[in-house]
């Protein structure tokens, strides 16, 4: 378990270095997941060595962003006055992702499939 | 007695309890609305404001749990890296689906703030909003949006998306397993994948990659579009 939360903070730290690399564009801490996913793929890091730790952080991720939302208490005005705006953009764009991911995900995959072997369909 | 309101044990034991009663009653009732974190809002702001303890009090004592949002994120790289290999064979449409999932996504935030005349804060704040929360947060915090309006926003879209989802999806006519979960985790990340979880395990796990690779392209693109559109 220490040896898996030596990688993430390993990685956590190069995603900050690649952070600052790249002129802050990206947060470290997802140059980081991003570093530690390829890493993973080209068999640099065993999975057992950093699953343990990885399943202890993200299983119970919803309490570690607890805190950030507490700001909500500071910037309830700002909730309010603009909750027009706010609803319209949460229904609109949510709306329109689900929309477009399936249908175009679909779409592909079917034309895909029909083009590697026909007879299957 | 406030000395001990104050301090960092009494913040963390207040933190730490009010989640574990969002968690109890969400295993008893299984309404979307008695999610853990929303419970443990509503739980600690009342709290804090019965003991009196103000919230920079509350931000020092609670930034040891802040902190682990940094590395929870690093560690969905792992959890991308096991759910991969669902989409074997299948990367061309999902991975297209996905990213232009993202750029509508962001240009349609982007769109509507523009139309609307609202603060850049509020756009930077609502930009992350298909990816789920700790990436959100980060990328809201990166790009000087308000993290707590991001967090109560992306939560409400993901109650929206796994509430709407399937029926909206019916009436499109996507009824491929795969295009479902896939889009259910591309716009409603984790409370997404719930419910897609109880339309099938196909659902459920593509649904599960969706998050980590709906995570990914968006912080790619947000710098994009930043410059871009400035």
């Amino acid at each position: 378990m220490i040896k898996g939360f030596c990688y993430i903070m390993l990685f956590y730290v190069l995603g900050e270095m690649v952070s600052l690399l790249i002129g802050k564009l990206i947060p470290g801490s997802v140059c980081g997941m991003i570093l530690l996913f390829l890493a993973l793929t080209l068999k640099w890091v065993r999975p057992r060595d950093v699953d343990k730790a990885a399943s202890a952080l993200t299983r119970n991720m919803a309490l570690f962003f607890v805190p950030a939302s507490i700001g909500l208490m500071h910037e309830y005005k700002i909730l309010m006055s603009n909750w027009v705006v706010l609803l319209t953009v949460s229904v609109v764009t949510t709306l329109l992702v689900i929309i477009v991911v399936g249908v175009t995900e679909e779409h592909l995959d079917r034309k895909l499939s029909r083009k590697k072997g026909g007879v299957e369909q | 007695m406030n000395a001990i309101f104050s301090s960092t044990p009494f913040i963390l034991l207040l933190v730490l309890g009010s989640y574990l009663a969002g968690c109890k009653l969400h295993q008893k009732k299984h309404i979307a609305l008695f999610h853990p974190l929303l419970v443990a809002m509503v739980l600690i702001i009342a709290l804090l404001s019965l003991l009196d303890i103000d919230y920079d009090t509350f931000c020092a004592g609670s930034s040891f749990i802040s902190f682990l949002l940094g590395p929870s994120v690093v560690a969905l790289g792992y959890a991308l890296y096991e759910q991969i290999e669902q989409i074997r064979g299948k990367e061309i449409p999902v991975l297209t689906a996905v990213f232009a999932g993202g750029i509508v996504g962001i240009v349609s935030v982007i769109a509507i703030c523009r139309m609307m005349g609202v603060d850049e804060a509020i756009t930077s704040s609502l930009q992350p909003k298909s990816v789920t929360i700790p990436i959100a947060i980060s990328l809201s915090e990166h790009s000087h949006g308000i993290p707590s309006l991001t967090a109560v926003i992306v939560f409400g879209c993901g109650l929206l998306g796994g509430i709407i989802g399937p029926a909206v999806l019916d009436r499109c006519h996507v009824n491929s397993r795969v295009a479902r979960g896939l889009a259910l985790g591309s716009a409603a990340h984790g409370l997404g994948t719930a419910r897609a979880i109880e339309l099938g395990a196909v659902e459920g796990a593509i649904s599960g990659l969706a998050i980590g690779l709906m995570g990914v392209i968006t912080s790619l693109l947000i710098p994009v579009f930043e410059t871009l559109m400035r």
